[in-house]
Protein backbone atom coordinates (compact mmCIF):
# COMPACT_ATOMS: atom_id res chain seq x y z
CA UNK A 1 0.00 0.00 0.00
CA UNK A 2 1.43 3.25 -1.10
CA UNK A 3 0.59 6.08 1.56
CA UNK A 4 -1.37 9.18 0.22
CA UNK A 5 1.67 11.52 -0.13
CA UNK A 6 3.03 9.07 -2.19
CA UNK A 7 0.78 9.21 -4.02
CA UNK A 8 0.32 12.73 -4.67
CA UNK A 9 3.69 13.16 -5.49
CA UNK A 10 3.51 10.54 -8.00
CA UNK A 11 0.51 12.43 -9.56
CA UNK A 12 2.58 15.13 -9.52
CA UNK A 13 5.31 13.96 -11.32
CA UNK A 14 2.91 12.46 -13.89
CA UNK A 15 1.43 15.92 -14.36
CA UNK A 16 3.90 18.21 -14.40
CA UNK A 17 7.69 16.91 -14.53
CA UNK A 18 10.32 19.58 -14.83
CA UNK A 19 13.77 18.44 -16.67
CA UNK A 20 17.11 20.28 -16.34
CA UNK A 21 19.69 19.27 -19.22
CA UNK A 22 23.07 20.25 -18.74
CA UNK A 23 24.45 21.35 -22.24
CA UNK A 24 28.37 22.34 -22.82
CA UNK A 25 30.01 24.15 -25.74
CA UNK A 26 33.12 21.82 -26.36
CA UNK A 27 35.80 21.32 -29.51
CA UNK A 28 34.47 19.62 -32.00
CA UNK A 29 34.08 15.70 -31.88
CA UNK A 30 36.06 15.58 -35.34
CA UNK A 31 38.77 17.92 -34.79
CA UNK A 32 42.14 16.95 -33.87
CA UNK A 33 43.17 19.15 -31.45
CA UNK A 34 46.96 21.00 -31.08
CA UNK A 35 48.43 21.32 -27.47
CA UNK A 36 49.84 25.30 -27.29
CA UNK A 37 53.92 24.94 -27.49
CA UNK A 38 53.68 27.01 -24.24
CA UNK A 39 52.15 23.85 -22.52
CA UNK A 40 49.29 26.89 -20.95
CA UNK A 41 46.44 24.98 -22.85
CA UNK A 42 44.90 23.98 -26.26
CA UNK A 43 44.70 25.93 -29.19
CA UNK A 44 41.14 27.41 -29.67
CA UNK A 45 41.19 30.05 -31.91
CA UNK A 46 39.48 29.26 -35.07
CA UNK A 47 38.62 25.87 -34.07
CA UNK A 48 35.10 24.41 -34.59
CA UNK A 49 33.16 24.22 -31.42
CA UNK A 50 30.05 22.58 -30.92
CA UNK A 51 27.21 20.93 -28.44
CA UNK A 52 29.28 18.34 -26.13
CA UNK A 53 27.26 14.91 -28.37
CA UNK A 54 26.88 13.00 -24.71
CA UNK A 55 24.80 16.59 -24.18
CA UNK A 56 22.71 16.47 -27.74
CA UNK A 57 21.85 12.67 -26.52
CA UNK A 58 20.85 13.91 -23.05
CA UNK A 59 18.81 16.68 -24.29
CA UNK A 60 17.36 14.44 -27.09
CA UNK A 61 15.94 12.16 -24.21
CA UNK A 62 14.56 14.77 -22.22
CA UNK A 63 12.63 15.94 -25.12
CA UNK A 64 11.25 12.66 -26.00
CA UNK A 65 10.34 12.31 -22.60
CA UNK A 66 7.99 15.32 -23.29
CA UNK A 67 6.61 14.33 -26.19
CA UNK A 68 5.62 11.32 -24.79
CA UNK A 69 3.84 13.27 -22.24
CA UNK A 70 5.86 11.97 -19.23
CA UNK A 71 7.59 15.73 -18.74
CA UNK A 72 5.85 19.08 -19.27
CA UNK A 73 8.88 21.40 -19.69
CA UNK A 74 12.46 21.36 -20.70
CA UNK A 75 15.00 23.74 -19.64
CA UNK A 76 18.18 23.77 -20.99
CA UNK A 77 21.34 25.13 -19.02
CA UNK A 78 25.06 26.55 -19.79
CA UNK A 79 27.85 27.22 -17.96
CA UNK A 80 30.14 29.79 -20.26
CA UNK A 81 31.46 33.43 -21.75
CA UNK A 82 28.48 34.72 -23.65
CA UNK A 83 29.32 32.47 -26.87
CA UNK A 84 27.49 29.91 -25.11
CA UNK A 85 24.45 31.38 -26.36
CA UNK A 86 24.95 29.49 -29.66
CA UNK A 87 25.00 26.12 -27.82
CA UNK A 88 21.74 26.94 -25.93
CA UNK A 89 20.01 28.11 -29.30
CA UNK A 90 21.02 24.68 -30.68
CA UNK A 91 19.29 23.69 -27.27
CA UNK A 92 16.33 25.55 -27.94
CA UNK A 93 16.18 24.41 -31.84
CA UNK A 94 16.14 20.69 -31.09
CA UNK A 95 13.17 21.73 -28.73
CA UNK A 96 14.20 22.56 -25.44
CA UNK A 97 11.63 25.22 -23.80
CA UNK A 98 13.38 27.69 -22.35
CA UNK A 99 17.41 28.27 -22.24
CA UNK A 100 19.61 29.56 -18.61
CA UNK A 101 22.91 30.67 -19.30
CA UNK A 102 25.70 31.16 -16.46
CA UNK A 103 27.45 33.76 -17.52
CA UNK A 104 31.21 33.34 -16.66
CA UNK A 105 34.66 33.73 -18.85
CA UNK A 106 36.31 30.86 -16.16
CA UNK A 107 36.18 27.38 -17.31
CA UNK A 108 34.77 25.46 -14.07
CA UNK A 109 35.69 22.35 -12.72
CA UNK A 110 33.06 19.62 -12.44
CA UNK A 111 32.33 20.13 -8.84
CA UNK A 112 31.91 23.77 -9.41
CA UNK A 113 29.09 23.45 -12.26
CA UNK A 114 27.82 20.71 -10.04
CA UNK A 115 27.16 23.47 -7.44
CA UNK A 116 26.06 25.67 -9.90
CA UNK A 117 23.30 23.49 -10.68
CA UNK A 118 22.94 22.76 -7.30
CA UNK A 119 21.72 26.36 -6.85
CA UNK A 120 19.41 26.29 -9.84
CA UNK A 121 17.76 23.55 -8.81
CA UNK A 122 16.90 24.76 -5.56
CA UNK A 123 15.11 27.57 -7.64
CA UNK A 124 13.69 25.33 -11.00
CA UNK A 125 12.80 22.77 -8.35
CA UNK A 126 13.04 20.01 -11.59
CA UNK A 127 12.24 16.25 -10.84
CA UNK A 128 15.05 15.06 -13.15
CA UNK A 129 18.65 15.93 -14.11
CA UNK A 130 19.79 14.84 -17.39
CA UNK A 131 23.62 15.70 -18.16
CA UNK A 132 26.48 13.67 -20.64
CA UNK A 133 28.35 10.83 -19.33
CA UNK A 134 30.93 12.98 -19.80
CA UNK A 135 32.49 16.43 -22.22
CA UNK A 136 34.83 15.07 -24.86
CA UNK A 137 37.19 18.10 -23.57
CA UNK A 138 38.09 17.21 -19.61
CA UNK A 139 37.34 13.84 -20.22
CA UNK A 140 35.87 14.05 -16.44
CA UNK A 141 33.36 11.98 -16.51
CA UNK A 142 31.92 13.33 -13.03
CA UNK A 143 29.32 16.13 -12.78
CA UNK A 144 26.22 14.32 -12.75
CA UNK A 145 27.44 11.82 -10.12
CA UNK A 146 28.79 15.20 -8.00
CA UNK A 147 25.32 16.88 -8.39
CA UNK A 148 23.54 14.05 -7.41
CA UNK A 149 26.04 13.50 -4.45
CA UNK A 150 25.28 17.21 -3.62
CA UNK A 151 21.47 17.30 -3.74
CA UNK A 152 21.49 13.65 -1.58
CA UNK A 153 19.57 12.24 -4.91
CA UNK A 154 19.64 8.91 -6.45
CA UNK A 155 21.83 8.95 -9.76
CA UNK A 156 21.86 6.15 -12.88
CA UNK A 157 25.09 6.90 -14.73
CA UNK A 158 25.82 5.78 -18.11
CA UNK A 159 21.83 5.12 -19.34
CA UNK A 160 21.33 3.47 -22.78
CA UNK A 161 17.94 3.20 -22.11
CA UNK A 162 15.24 4.88 -19.55
CA UNK A 163 11.79 5.04 -19.08
CA UNK A 164 9.99 6.92 -15.51
CA UNK A 165 7.32 4.94 -13.99
CA UNK A 166 5.37 5.51 -10.90
CA UNK A 167 7.75 7.93 -9.63
CA UNK A 168 10.82 6.01 -10.64
CA UNK A 169 13.14 6.24 -13.46
CA UNK A 170 13.95 2.46 -14.78
CA UNK A 171 17.70 3.03 -16.09
CA UNK A 172 19.53 0.12 -17.68
CA UNK A 173 23.32 1.10 -17.17
CA UNK A 174 26.33 0.29 -19.28
CA UNK A 175 28.82 -1.59 -16.88
CA UNK A 176 31.84 -3.25 -17.89
CA UNK A 177 30.51 -6.91 -17.78
CA UNK A 178 27.10 -5.86 -19.84
CA UNK A 179 23.92 -3.94 -18.94
CA UNK A 180 22.15 -3.24 -15.28
CA UNK A 181 18.86 -2.35 -14.83
CA UNK A 182 18.18 -0.43 -12.03
CA UNK A 183 15.13 2.00 -10.60
CA UNK A 184 16.01 5.19 -8.71
CA UNK A 185 13.55 7.32 -7.16
CA UNK A 186 12.51 10.57 -8.72
CA UNK A 187 14.03 13.39 -8.04
CA UNK A 188 17.50 12.08 -9.68
CA UNK A 189 20.34 12.21 -11.52
CA UNK A 190 20.66 10.39 -15.00
CA UNK A 191 23.93 10.41 -17.58
CA UNK A 192 23.53 9.34 -21.21
CA UNK A 193 25.58 7.17 -22.47
CA UNK A 194 26.00 7.04 -26.26
CA UNK A 195 23.66 4.74 -26.48
CA UNK A 196 20.79 6.31 -25.20
CA UNK A 197 19.29 7.49 -28.55
CA UNK A 198 19.94 8.85 -31.64
CA UNK A 199 19.92 12.88 -31.42
CA UNK A 200 17.62 14.90 -33.83
CA UNK A 201 18.90 17.56 -36.55
CA UNK A 202 17.09 21.27 -36.22
CA UNK A 203 15.34 22.07 -38.95
CA UNK A 204 15.54 25.59 -40.27
CA UNK A 205 11.95 26.68 -38.96
CA UNK A 206 13.16 25.39 -35.57
CA UNK A 207 16.18 27.03 -35.72
CA UNK A 208 15.05 30.64 -36.79
CA UNK A 209 12.13 30.38 -34.41
CA UNK A 210 15.05 29.23 -31.34
CA UNK A 211 16.71 32.88 -32.49
CA UNK A 212 13.38 35.05 -31.10
CA UNK A 213 13.43 33.12 -27.59
CA UNK A 214 14.89 34.92 -24.74
CA UNK A 215 17.88 33.08 -22.80
CA UNK A 216 17.95 34.00 -19.47
CA UNK A 217 20.83 35.26 -17.81
CA UNK A 218 22.62 34.54 -14.23
CA UNK A 219 25.97 34.98 -12.31
CA UNK A 220 27.51 33.28 -9.98
CA UNK A 221 26.76 36.00 -7.54
CA UNK A 222 23.52 36.00 -8.61
CA UNK A 223 22.85 32.05 -7.37
CA UNK A 224 25.12 33.03 -4.39
CA UNK A 225 28.29 31.27 -5.15
CA UNK A 226 31.79 32.30 -4.37
CA UNK A 227 34.52 30.49 -6.84
CA UNK A 228 37.15 28.50 -5.48
CA UNK A 229 39.49 26.27 -7.35
CA UNK A 230 39.92 22.92 -6.07
CA UNK A 231 42.36 21.62 -9.07
CA UNK A 232 45.49 24.35 -10.24
CA UNK A 233 46.37 22.67 -13.80
CA UNK A 234 50.11 23.15 -13.66
CA UNK A 235 50.63 21.81 -17.53
CA UNK A 236 49.23 20.68 -20.76
CA UNK A 237 51.67 18.67 -23.09
CA UNK A 238 51.45 16.72 -26.45
CA UNK A 239 51.17 12.56 -25.42
CA UNK A 240 54.26 10.62 -26.21
CA UNK A 241 54.14 9.51 -30.07
CA UNK A 242 54.85 6.36 -31.57
CA UNK A 243 57.65 6.03 -33.61
CA UNK A 244 56.03 5.48 -36.96
CA UNK A 245 55.90 1.70 -38.25
CA UNK A 246 56.11 -0.52 -41.18
CA UNK A 247 53.66 -1.91 -44.11
CA UNK A 248 53.94 -5.82 -44.41
CA UNK A 249 52.60 -7.09 -47.69
CA UNK A 250 51.82 -10.50 -46.85
CA UNK A 251 50.55 -12.68 -43.78
CA UNK A 252 53.25 -14.88 -43.28
CA UNK A 253 56.03 -11.76 -43.11
CA UNK A 254 53.23 -10.48 -40.51
CA UNK A 255 53.33 -13.50 -38.25
CA UNK A 256 57.24 -13.39 -38.68
CA UNK A 257 58.18 -10.17 -38.03
CA UNK A 258 55.85 -10.38 -34.93
CA UNK A 259 57.81 -13.73 -33.71
CA UNK A 260 61.65 -12.34 -34.72
CA UNK A 261 61.25 -8.28 -33.60
CA UNK A 262 58.30 -8.24 -30.82
CA UNK A 263 58.93 -11.95 -29.30
CA UNK A 264 54.97 -12.36 -29.98
CA UNK A 265 52.96 -15.06 -31.02
CA UNK B 1 48.91 10.38 5.11
CA UNK B 2 45.84 7.46 4.95
CA UNK B 3 44.64 6.38 1.38
CA UNK B 4 41.42 4.06 1.22
CA UNK B 5 41.03 1.90 -1.87
CA UNK B 6 37.96 0.83 -3.18
CA UNK B 7 38.10 -2.45 -4.61
CA UNK B 8 36.34 -4.14 -7.74
CA UNK B 9 35.07 -6.85 -7.20
CA UNK B 10 32.32 -8.96 -8.63
CA UNK B 11 31.75 -10.67 -4.97
CA UNK B 12 33.68 -13.49 -6.03
CA UNK B 13 36.99 -12.75 -7.55
CA UNK B 14 39.23 -9.49 -6.75
CA UNK B 15 39.71 -8.25 -10.21
CA UNK B 16 43.33 -7.79 -11.42
CA UNK B 17 42.17 -3.18 -11.47
CA UNK B 18 42.46 -3.71 -7.69
CA UNK B 19 46.17 -4.49 -7.77
CA UNK B 20 47.12 -1.65 -10.30
CA UNK B 21 45.13 1.05 -8.51
CA UNK B 22 47.65 -0.28 -5.21
CA UNK B 23 50.11 0.53 -7.53
CA UNK B 24 49.64 4.20 -7.70
CA UNK B 25 48.16 4.28 -4.33
CA UNK B 26 51.70 3.38 -3.17
CA UNK B 27 53.28 5.99 -5.54
CA UNK B 28 50.98 8.63 -3.35
CA UNK B 29 51.56 7.04 0.09
CA UNK B 30 51.99 4.27 2.44
CA UNK B 31 48.72 3.83 4.89
CA UNK B 32 46.65 1.78 2.45
CA UNK B 33 43.75 0.13 3.59
CA UNK B 34 41.33 -1.83 1.26
CA UNK B 35 37.32 -1.64 1.17
CA UNK B 36 35.45 -4.73 -0.12
CA UNK B 37 32.01 -4.05 -0.46
CA UNK B 38 29.67 -6.43 -1.40
CA UNK B 39 27.69 -9.46 -0.17
CA UNK B 40 29.60 -12.79 1.10
CA UNK B 41 32.70 -11.53 -0.32
CA UNK B 42 35.24 -13.26 1.75
CA UNK B 43 37.45 -14.45 -1.12
CA UNK B 44 37.52 -11.57 -2.11
CA UNK B 45 38.56 -10.07 1.01
CA UNK B 46 41.09 -12.92 1.43
CA UNK B 47 42.65 -12.10 -1.80
CA UNK B 48 43.16 -7.94 -1.41
CA UNK B 49 45.04 -9.41 2.44
CA UNK B 50 47.65 -10.87 -0.25
CA UNK B 51 48.85 -7.45 -2.35
CA UNK B 52 52.02 -6.64 -0.93
CA UNK B 53 51.69 -3.17 0.74
CA UNK B 54 48.43 -2.82 2.19
CA UNK B 55 47.76 -2.36 6.00
CA UNK B 56 44.72 -3.58 6.47
CA UNK B 57 41.09 -5.23 4.09
CA UNK B 58 37.99 -3.18 5.23
CA UNK B 59 34.81 -5.72 4.75
CA UNK B 60 31.85 -3.96 4.06
CA UNK B 61 29.18 -6.46 3.69
CA UNK B 62 25.29 -6.42 3.68
CA UNK B 63 22.66 -7.58 0.74
CA UNK B 64 21.95 -3.73 -0.50
CA UNK B 65 25.96 -3.62 -1.59
CA UNK B 66 25.95 -6.53 -3.43
CA UNK B 67 25.39 -4.40 -6.94
CA UNK B 68 27.47 -1.57 -5.59
CA UNK B 69 25.39 0.96 -6.16
CA UNK B 70 26.49 4.61 -6.21
CA UNK B 71 23.98 5.58 -3.00
CA UNK B 72 24.98 3.23 -0.28
CA UNK B 73 28.56 2.52 -1.55
CA UNK B 74 29.26 5.91 -0.70
CA UNK B 75 27.59 6.14 2.32
CA UNK B 76 29.83 3.66 3.57
CA UNK B 77 32.57 5.38 2.79
CA UNK B 78 31.35 8.32 4.22
CA UNK B 79 31.36 6.90 7.54
CA UNK B 80 35.24 5.97 7.41
CA UNK B 81 35.95 9.37 5.61
CA UNK B 82 37.54 11.00 8.59
CA UNK B 83 40.38 8.53 8.94
CA UNK B 84 41.31 8.98 5.57
CA UNK B 85 43.13 11.55 3.25
CA UNK B 86 42.99 10.15 0.03
CA UNK B 87 39.97 8.01 -1.58
CA UNK B 88 41.25 6.07 -4.32
CA UNK B 89 39.23 3.35 -7.42
CA UNK B 90 40.27 2.04 -10.61
CA UNK B 91 38.56 4.48 -13.08
CA UNK B 92 35.92 1.45 -13.85
CA UNK B 93 32.99 1.69 -14.45
CA UNK B 94 31.77 0.85 -10.47
CA UNK B 95 34.57 4.08 -9.48
CA UNK B 96 33.28 5.99 -12.23
CA UNK B 97 29.57 5.82 -10.63
CA UNK B 98 30.88 6.21 -6.90
CA UNK B 99 33.76 7.82 -6.74
CA UNK B 100 32.29 11.21 -7.77
CA UNK B 101 29.55 11.35 -5.52
CA UNK B 102 31.86 10.83 -2.87
CA UNK B 103 33.82 13.34 -4.33
CA UNK B 104 30.52 15.52 -4.02
CA UNK B 105 29.54 14.98 -0.59
CA UNK B 106 32.95 15.79 0.73
CA UNK B 107 33.22 19.12 -1.62
CA UNK B 108 36.17 18.12 -3.12
CA UNK B 109 37.33 17.69 -6.69
CA UNK B 110 38.07 14.38 -8.35
CA UNK B 111 40.62 13.54 -10.36
CA UNK B 112 39.61 11.68 -12.89
CA UNK B 113 41.81 8.70 -14.52
CA UNK B 114 45.29 9.50 -13.36
CA UNK B 115 47.77 7.96 -15.64
CA UNK B 116 50.98 8.63 -13.63
CA UNK B 117 51.56 10.10 -10.11
CA UNK B 118 54.48 12.79 -9.82
CA UNK B 119 53.81 13.64 -6.12
CA UNK B 120 51.35 13.23 -3.26
CA UNK B 121 49.21 15.89 -4.43
CA UNK B 122 50.55 16.09 -8.63
CA UNK B 123 49.01 13.61 -11.48
CA UNK B 124 48.96 13.31 -14.75
CA UNK B 125 45.71 12.62 -16.76
CA UNK B 126 44.69 12.52 -20.35
CA UNK B 127 42.31 14.71 -22.01
CA UNK B 128 41.00 15.74 -25.60
CA UNK B 129 40.45 11.84 -25.86
CA UNK B 130 44.20 11.33 -25.19
CA UNK B 131 45.44 14.10 -27.47
CA UNK B 132 46.58 16.49 -24.32
CA UNK B 133 48.33 15.33 -20.95
CA UNK B 134 47.45 17.76 -18.25
CA UNK B 135 49.55 17.81 -15.07
CA UNK B 136 47.37 18.45 -12.20
CA UNK B 137 47.42 19.48 -8.54
CA UNK B 138 44.59 18.70 -6.38
CA UNK B 139 44.23 21.39 -4.06
CA UNK B 140 41.55 19.75 -1.57
CA UNK B 141 43.50 18.33 1.48
CA UNK B 142 40.88 15.73 1.23
CA UNK B 143 41.74 13.88 -2.38
CA UNK B 144 39.14 11.68 -4.80
CA UNK B 145 41.52 9.80 -7.37
CA UNK B 146 40.50 7.62 -10.22
CA UNK B 147 43.08 5.21 -12.12
CA UNK B 148 43.45 4.40 -15.60
CA UNK B 149 44.65 0.83 -14.52
CA UNK B 150 46.12 0.30 -18.15
CA UNK B 151 49.06 2.61 -16.59
CA UNK B 152 50.26 0.69 -14.01
CA UNK B 153 51.70 -2.34 -13.54
CA UNK B 154 49.76 -4.69 -11.07
CA UNK B 155 51.10 -4.72 -7.44
CA UNK B 156 52.20 -8.42 -6.19
CA UNK B 157 50.77 -10.58 -4.08
CA UNK B 158 52.92 -12.51 -1.36
CA UNK B 159 52.70 -13.70 2.25
CA UNK B 160 51.57 -10.64 4.38
CA UNK B 161 50.11 -10.55 7.80
CA UNK B 162 47.27 -8.19 7.00
CA UNK B 163 44.05 -8.13 9.25
CA UNK B 164 40.30 -8.46 7.84
CA UNK B 165 38.09 -5.66 9.60
CA UNK B 166 34.34 -5.73 10.14
CA UNK B 167 32.55 -2.14 8.87
CA UNK B 168 29.54 -0.92 10.73
CA UNK B 169 27.18 -0.78 7.76
CA UNK B 170 25.28 2.43 7.20
CA UNK B 171 21.77 2.38 6.36
CA UNK B 172 20.47 1.90 3.31
CA UNK B 173 19.50 5.58 1.46
CA UNK B 174 17.10 3.43 -0.74
CA UNK B 175 17.58 5.83 -3.30
CA UNK B 176 18.36 3.32 -6.21
CA UNK B 177 16.93 -0.25 -6.58
CA UNK B 178 18.89 -3.34 -8.06
CA UNK B 179 16.56 -4.66 -11.12
CA UNK B 180 18.38 -6.92 -13.43
CA UNK B 181 21.53 -7.72 -14.76
CA UNK B 182 22.95 -9.30 -18.47
CA UNK B 183 26.31 -10.01 -18.41
CA UNK B 184 27.39 -10.54 -21.95
CA UNK B 185 31.02 -11.25 -21.68
CA UNK B 186 31.00 -13.98 -19.32
CA UNK B 187 33.47 -16.73 -20.24
CA UNK B 188 35.79 -14.68 -22.60
CA UNK B 189 38.75 -13.37 -21.63
CA UNK B 190 38.57 -9.64 -20.10
CA UNK B 191 38.99 -6.89 -22.27
CA UNK B 192 41.41 -5.15 -19.00
CA UNK B 193 43.45 -7.61 -19.07
CA UNK B 194 44.36 -10.13 -21.77
CA UNK B 195 47.84 -9.90 -23.50
CA UNK B 196 46.32 -10.05 -27.30
CA UNK B 197 43.36 -8.29 -28.13
CA UNK B 198 41.70 -8.77 -31.35
CA UNK B 199 39.58 -6.27 -32.53
CA UNK B 200 36.66 -5.77 -35.33
CA UNK B 201 35.43 -2.73 -36.96
CA UNK B 202 32.51 -2.22 -39.71
CA UNK B 203 34.58 -3.81 -42.48
CA UNK B 204 33.36 -7.13 -41.11
CA UNK B 205 30.26 -5.71 -42.86
CA UNK B 206 28.11 -8.06 -40.89
CA UNK B 207 27.55 -9.44 -37.83
CA UNK B 208 28.03 -12.91 -39.03
CA UNK B 209 31.62 -11.91 -40.45
CA UNK B 210 32.45 -11.36 -37.56
CA UNK B 211 31.71 -14.29 -35.59
CA UNK B 212 32.75 -16.25 -38.45
CA UNK B 213 36.32 -14.20 -38.91
CA UNK B 214 37.02 -12.71 -35.55
CA UNK B 215 36.04 -15.03 -32.91
CA UNK B 216 38.00 -17.84 -34.36
CA UNK B 217 41.25 -15.71 -34.80
CA UNK B 218 40.39 -14.67 -31.25
CA UNK B 219 40.21 -18.00 -29.85
CA UNK B 220 43.33 -18.95 -31.99
CA UNK B 221 45.22 -15.99 -29.89
CA UNK B 222 43.53 -16.85 -26.48
CA UNK B 223 42.80 -12.75 -27.17
CA UNK B 224 39.75 -10.75 -25.91
CA UNK B 225 37.46 -9.63 -28.37
CA UNK B 226 36.96 -5.69 -28.84
CA UNK B 227 35.03 -3.79 -31.38
CA UNK B 228 34.95 0.22 -32.38
CA UNK B 229 31.88 2.14 -32.01
CA UNK B 230 30.94 1.16 -35.80
CA UNK B 231 30.75 -2.26 -34.94
CA UNK B 232 28.89 -1.76 -31.84
CA UNK B 233 26.57 0.38 -33.47
CA UNK B 234 26.33 -2.01 -36.06
CA UNK B 235 25.09 -5.05 -33.39
CA UNK B 236 28.33 -7.48 -34.45
CA UNK B 237 29.47 -6.95 -30.76
CA UNK B 238 28.35 -6.02 -27.54
CA UNK B 239 28.48 -2.67 -26.24
CA UNK B 240 30.77 -3.72 -23.41
CA UNK B 241 33.45 -5.08 -25.81
CA UNK B 242 33.81 -1.02 -27.20
CA UNK B 243 37.50 0.53 -26.86
CA UNK B 244 38.11 3.85 -26.76
CA UNK B 245 37.45 7.07 -25.27
CA UNK B 246 33.67 6.30 -24.09
CA UNK B 247 34.32 2.45 -23.81
CA UNK B 248 37.37 0.34 -22.43
CA UNK B 249 41.32 1.38 -22.48
CA UNK B 250 43.20 -1.42 -23.25
CA UNK B 251 47.17 -2.10 -23.26
CA UNK B 252 47.86 -5.62 -24.45
CA UNK B 253 50.72 -6.89 -25.32
CA UNK B 254 49.49 -6.74 -28.76
CA UNK B 255 46.39 -4.95 -30.28
CA UNK B 256 45.31 -6.07 -34.00
CA UNK B 257 43.00 -3.69 -35.37
CA UNK B 258 41.07 -5.42 -38.15
CA UNK B 259 38.78 -3.36 -40.21
CA UNK B 260 38.68 -0.03 -37.54
CA UNK B 261 39.63 3.40 -39.68
CA UNK B 262 41.38 4.62 -36.45
CA UNK B 263 39.07 7.50 -35.40
CA UNK B 264 40.06 9.64 -32.74
CA UNK B 265 38.13 8.55 -30.03
CA UNK B 266 39.23 4.75 -30.65
CA UNK B 267 42.92 5.75 -30.70
CA UNK B 268 41.88 6.98 -27.56
CA UNK B 269 41.67 3.58 -26.21
CA UNK B 270 44.38 1.88 -27.74
CA UNK B 271 47.85 3.85 -27.33
CA UNK B 272 49.04 2.16 -24.57
CA UNK B 273 49.74 -1.03 -26.21
CA UNK B 274 53.14 -2.49 -26.63
CA UNK B 275 52.04 -3.55 -30.28
CA UNK B 276 49.22 -2.33 -32.89
CA UNK B 277 49.08 -4.15 -36.07
CA UNK B 278 46.55 -2.64 -38.39
CA UNK B 279 44.68 -4.63 -41.44
CA UNK B 280 42.65 -2.33 -43.38
CA UNK B 281 41.96 -2.19 -47.04
CA UNK B 282 41.97 1.51 -47.33
CA UNK B 283 45.53 2.75 -47.15
CA UNK B 284 45.09 5.96 -46.05
CA UNK B 285 42.95 5.19 -42.70
CA UNK B 286 44.30 6.78 -39.61
CA UNK B 287 44.69 3.65 -37.89
CA UNK B 288 48.19 3.30 -40.06
CA UNK B 289 49.47 6.13 -38.00
CA UNK B 290 49.40 4.47 -34.91
CA UNK B 291 50.55 0.77 -35.98
CA UNK B 292 53.68 -0.81 -35.39
CA UNK B 293 53.05 -3.38 -38.65
CA UNK B 294 49.95 -2.05 -41.67
CA UNK B 295 49.00 -4.36 -43.79
CA UNK B 296 46.98 -2.95 -46.68
CA UNK B 297 44.21 -5.56 -47.83
CA UNK B 298 40.95 -7.64 -47.91
CA UNK B 299 40.44 -8.72 -44.46
CA UNK B 300 37.81 -11.41 -45.98
CA UNK B 301 41.70 -12.77 -47.24
CA UNK B 302 44.07 -12.13 -44.48
CA UNK B 303 42.23 -13.13 -41.33
CA UNK B 304 41.54 -16.33 -42.70
CA UNK B 305 45.30 -17.04 -43.91
CA UNK B 306 46.37 -15.63 -40.70
CA UNK B 307 44.17 -18.31 -38.46
CA UNK B 308 45.78 -20.99 -40.58
CA UNK B 309 49.41 -19.77 -40.22
CA UNK B 310 49.19 -19.29 -36.39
Amino acid sequence: MKDAKQQTMEQKWQGDMKIIVGVKRVVDYNVKVRVKSDGSGIELTNVKMSMNPFDEIALEEAIRLREKGVATEVVAISIGSAISQETLRTALAMGADRAILVVDKRVLEPLEVAIVFRELVKVEAPNLVIFGKQAIDDDSNQTGQMLAGLLGWGQAAFASAMNVKNGEAIVEREVDAGVQTIAVRLPAVITADLRLNEPRYASLPNIMQARRKIIEEKTLSELGITYKPHIKVLKIEEPEARQPGIRVNSVAELVKRLRQEKNLL
Amino acid sequence: MAILLLAEHDNQRLAIETAKTLTAAREIGSDIDILVAGMNTNQVAVAATKLLGVRKVLVAETFYLQYQLAEPLTYVIISLADSYDVFIAPATAMGKNVMPRLAGQLGVAQISEIISVVSHDIFKRPTYAGNAIETVQALDAKKVITVRTTSFMAANAGKCNVEIEKVVIPEDPSLSRFVSQIDSSKGQPELNSALVVVSGGRGFGSSENFKMLLEPLAKRLKAAIGASRAAVDAGYASNDRQVGQTGKSVSPELYIAIGISGAIQHLAGIMDSRVIVAINKDPEAPIFRVADYGFVGDLFEIVPALIEII
